[in-house]
């Protein structure tokens, strides 16, 4: 396909040429993934192809377009309007997300318009529709945007799983991926099920450096508020800059601190995921507007809509990995031949080694990222009761169908058999459902046994399965609620407890209706920021990277003088970790032995570790008293020594560890919930359906003990554990880490050394209690009783 | 799984850490709302195919208590069966292992608001509305005092949630024995009415006591 002359001409009315990549995806024949950086006109090049076909007349649905955000369909819806009407095309373009009307979703039903905007949640919902083979027989593109964020997540899988449907119900449709820039395109384009990969001009190098502050990087912490200051003389000096921050409990913290010494009454505001949709959507809209100087956010706006007017972007804290840092840096300046301007700011000394490496490999180009594994099961379940909520299946042809989604490529019949047993019994080894089959097989088609369960299952679509969360207002006053708060967090506040929300301090009055009451308390310091969310671990090639810089003393000159100066120290009193050599430090301090482990395998993975290494600990009597761990090392603290750490290290003894404590870890019970929930054996809380006052449902830890005890090998247990391996737990890193080490490098000191220095200073302690919780329930009903005068 | 000793309406009781109650002075065992077929249930009306286990864990944890206090009388205090057909669709293991306990002892099933109707005939035991025997047995809190069950009481104790009696003047409340069996917390309206001051014993790796409803105390986690 050509441009056809009335669209050249549009161009040239616009005084642009269109993009080289515009034109190749205009002329490329099958499916493609267009890389291009934020600015590079994707979206245009992802609709060209349409806007140029729908000059013909055309019937039916002829280009869906699936965008993770709900706002960026209607952004697109928008921005599309203004070539449609300049061009004097007659194209129907609608959107159709959670939000969409009723009526509008019905008539969509009966007269889909040209064009469809959604999401992958709106789209696998229509797909479970009887009508869906009408719906979509027609389509001829389907465009796939912000495709490198689906990719990283379920979503991007149960899309897949849509997008193989898609492909049985048109033959003949076309797909496009539109992706930021990732490291490896090629396998992008597998997970999207094949494609020849269109690269765009990356545009110039970024101008990122580190944000030189007035005084160094702290010791420890994670908050960066030493450099408060210095952040608040670039938003001076920039028209719109963006911080990203990267945990919500820190963008609060951070918030206060740059509101204390924002002398001259910047207009800065916050984002993050705990804030109400309405309070998120103001900051927005004055962000679109230009109000705004600032806004402090977190990987709440790595997605979205575009602001021109940003010009910097301030990341405070280690960027964690190299593909994100890229991807927010592009947040900044979304023309496309200006350089993007970043800044870095360290949260402490190990950090400032952190972005030193990662500013080196973005130099490079070289961006990380780990992957990802083969598609999860509990999606494949779900897939395959909405499949028989649209009608009756050949278990043959959808297996077919379900191995030419990319993530799915490598199913194995076993696993598809596993999946169908499990959406249509149960799956369990007690075959108790015989008379209540969820699905029932008649003339070798599998179908709903009773259809009434096609409106349950529909109601339980998707794959973001989000904690119990609590709405906080303020008493007695009406209005918009300030945020909402995972319940676990606040089930451990008392009335009197300070937390911050908003950017506002507030006390905890307490519980109604299932809504957190506080009252404003301006003048108190928050207790207490936490509303847990995960922290990322630190990609394995950045981890790498900085461990090859530590070890190699030759690159120190890289790093700020007063690092390098911490590091020559530790090569003279103990030794540097380097690649291959895994150093562990034991030392006296306060009465307690330390043992220090430089693993670099992330946080996660020495979190494991730590509860995997203090296990064994206390088997052989050195009385562990607790432990800490960071994305760098592990700090484990004793009543005696550990003189020699490789038989806490030995691979077999972890694993089979592991058996025995991942089983009863809360992490375990918290996945379960989640791929439970995702396979559609328990159902969500929707909102607006816990009233007060009902008896709360019982709690998915309950059918987690149970299956354990009962049914041990059961598909929704062998997937958890599966999860929480790569996840959580992340057992593949100690794996990976273990594998990487040629040897150990253990010194026993008689002080702490420079580089365990900052770990004492962490927070974030592990206490090892084998009976913590019944003694901190024993002590605080003690208390009470005495209180009442009962004992 | 120490129990905690208490009286309620004069008589000494015991509330054992798994939930049930025991009667030492009649050597009477009394449990509330077993919801046996629970998940037969929830799959023959369409839902979710539940780990069809908890009939099975449920009576693992019963049979546990009956060898533990060897008592004459079994009282199943309502709500034993999820529904009438869950009672009668109940398989055969289970009830014979319903027979073997209650091999040498009465056992009455007072009937409550899921399981109004006749007894599965392989079930052993007879069928009461309510018992009174210098204490008054019923499934839901009437005039007091009473001992019922229906609510399935928790309360939250350093972070979790615990399964609890609930005791005050007038009645004292069983939490639910079943395995899948959610809760309402001792602090709802309804179960404030009923009990606006006394005692929850929770049920943990023993039974703890804890005042409910007392003048406020600040309380630490």
């Amino acid at each position: 396909m050509t441009l056809p002359p009335r669209f050249q001409d549009w161009f040239t009315r616009q005084g642009w040429q269109p993009h080289p990549h515009q034109i190749a995806l205009l002329q490329a024949k099958g499916d493609t993934l267009l890389i291009a950086p934020t600015g590079g006109g994707k979206t245009l090049a992802g609709f060209l192809p349409t806007l140029v076909e729908l000059a013909e007349p055309h019937e039916g649905m002829h280009t869906l377009y699936v965008s993770p955000l709900k706002a960026l369909t209607a952004d697109i819806a928008r921005n599309l309007s203004r070539p449609v009407a300049d061009l004097g095309l007659d194209i129907r373009i609608e959107d159709r997300t959670g939000d969409t009307r009723a009526s509008q979703r019905a008539r969509q039903k009966v007269d889909p318009p040209d064009v469809l905007l959604t999401t992958p949640e709106s789209l696998a919902l229509m797909l479970s529709y009887e009508q869906a083979p009408r719906i979509f027989g027609g389509l001829r593109r389907v465009v796939l945007d912000e495709l490198h964020a689906l990719a990283e997540n379920k979503r991007g899988d149960q899309l897949m799983l849509c997008l193989a449907r898609l492909k049985a119900l048109a033959p003949d449709v076309t797909v496009t991926g539109l992706s930021a820039t990732v490291e490896d395109p090629q396998r992008l384009a597998d997970f999207m099920g094949g494609g020849q990969v269109i690269n765009a001009d990356p545009g110039p190098d970024p101008d990122i450096a580190m944000l030189p502050t007035s005084q160094p990087a702290p010791w420890a912490g994670g908050g960066g508020h030493y450099a408060v200051r210095d952040v608040l003389a670039q938003v001076k000096q920039a028209t719109t800059t963006i911080i990203f921050i990267n945990t919500r409990a820190q963008a609060e913290l951070f918030f206060q601190a740059i509101w204390a010494a924002n002398d001259d009454n910047l207009p800065i505001g916050l984002h993050h995921g705990s804030l109400s949709r309405e309070a998120r959507q103001r900051v927005e809209a004055a962000m679109a507007a230009g109000e705004l100087r600032a806004v402090v956010a977190t990987g709440s706006l790595d997605l979205g809509i575009d602001w021109g007017a940003v010009d910097l972007v301030i990341q405070v804290g280690a960027p964690k990995n190299v593909k994100r840092l890229v991807q927010r840096i592009g947040r900044a300046n979304h023309r496309y031949n200006a350089p993007s301007r970043a800044r870095i700011v360290p949260a402490n000394r190990f950090e400032v080694i952190e972005c030193t490496a990662a500013l080196q490999a973005v130099r490079e180009r070289d961006l990380d990222g780990d992957p990802r594994g083969p598609g999860p099961l509990d999606v494949l379940c779900q897939h395959i009761l909405l499949t028989a909520c649209a009608g009756p299946f050949d278990p043959d042809d959808l297996f077919r169908e379900v191995r030419k989604a990319g993530p799915y490529r490598h199913l194995t019949q076993e696993d598809f058999d596993a999946c169908l047993d499990f959406a249509a019994t149960g799956g369990y080894a007690l075959r108790a459902y015989d008379r209540w089959q969820r699905l029932m097989l008649r003339d070798g088609l599998w179908r709903l046994r009773d259809p009434r369960a096609a409106r349950d299952l529909r109601m339980n679509i998707g794959t973001i399965v989000e904690a119990e969360m609590l709405k906080v207002r303020f008493r007695g006053r009406g209005g918009a609620p300030l945020g909402e708060v995972e319940e676990s967090f606040a089930a451990t506040l008392e009335t009197g407890d300070t937390f911050l929300i908003g950017g506002q301090t507030v006390r905890y009055d307490g519980l109604r209706d299932m809504v957190v009451e506080v009252t404003k308390q301006p003048t108190r310091e928050p207790k207490i920021a936490v509303f847990s969310g995960l922290k990322m671990a630190t990609s394995t090639q950045l981890s790498h990277r900085v461990q090859a810089l530590i070890g190699d003393p030759t690159h120190h000159n890289t790093l700020p003088a007063d690092t390098a100066e911490w590091l020559a120290l530790q090569a003279n009193v103990s030794t540097l970790p380097r690649p291959g050599v895994l150093v562990s430090e034991s030392f006296p301090h306060q009465g307690r032995w330390h043992l220090a482990v430089y693993g670099f395998a992330g946080r996660n993975a020495l979190q494991t570790l730590g509860l995997l290494m203090t296990r064994v600990m206390e088997e052989v009597g050195l009385a562990p008293l607790g432990f800490l761990a960071t994305d760098y090392a592990l700090l484990i603290w004793s009543l005696d020594p550990v003189t020699d750490p490789a038989p806490l290290l030995d691979r077999d003894a972890l694993r089979e560890g592991l058996g025995d404590w991942l089983g009863r870890n809360a992490v375990m019970k918290r996945s379960f919930r989640n791929v439970a929930t995702i396979a559609g054996l328990i159902q969500r809380n929707l909102p607006g359906q816990r009233k007060s006052g009902r008896q709360a449902t019982f709690s998915s830890d309950i059918l987690y003990d149970t299956l354990r005890r009962y049914d041990p090998d059961h598909l929704m247990l062998r997937i958890t554990a599966d999860e929480a391996r790569r996840g959580l737990v992340d057992f593949d890193r100690i794996e990976e880490m273990l594998a990487r080490t040629l040897r150990l490098d253990h010194r026993m000191l008689d002080r702490v050394s420079p580089l365990a220095a900052p770990l004492m200073l962490e927070k974030g302690r592990v206490p090892i209690a084998g009976q913590g919780r019944e003694r901190l329930a024993e002590a605080e009903a003690e208390a009470l009783m005495a209180e009442a005068g009962l004992t | 799984m120490t129990p905690h000793d208490f009286t309620f309406d004069g008589h000494g009781l015991q509330a054992r850490a798994s939930g049930a109650l025991f009667w030492p002075e009649r050597r009477w065992l009394v449990v509330a709302d077993l919801h046996l077929g629970k998940s037969e249930r929830m799959a023959r009306r369409g839902g979710s195919l539940l780990p069809p286990y908890e009939t099975q864990a449920t009576l693992d944890r019963l049979g546990a208590e009956i060898a533990a206090t060897d008592p004459v009388t079994v009282i199943s205090l309502g709500d034993g069966f999820d529904d009438d057909a869950a009672g009668m669709a109940l398989p055969d293991t289970v009830c014979h292992a319903l027979q073997a306990m209650a091999q040498g002892r009465d056992w009455i099933w007072v009937s409550g608001n899921h399981d109004p109707g006749a007894l599965n005939p392989k079930l052993p035991g007879q069928v009461a509305v309510e018992l009174s025997d210098g204490l008054t047995f019923r499934h839901e809190a009437g005039r007091g005092p009473d001992v019922s069950g229906h609510f399935h009481p928790c309360l939250r104790l350093a972070g979790q949630r615990l399964r609890c009696f609930l005791k005050g003047s007038d009645h004292l409340i069983l939490p639910a024995f079943g395995a899948y069996t959610g809760g309402l917390a001792v602090d709802d309206p309804v179960l404030r009415r009923l009990v606006p001051q006394g005692l929850a014993i929770a049920c943990a790796h023993r039974a703890i006591p804890v005042p409910v409803g007392a003048a406020k105390t600040r309380r630490r986690a």
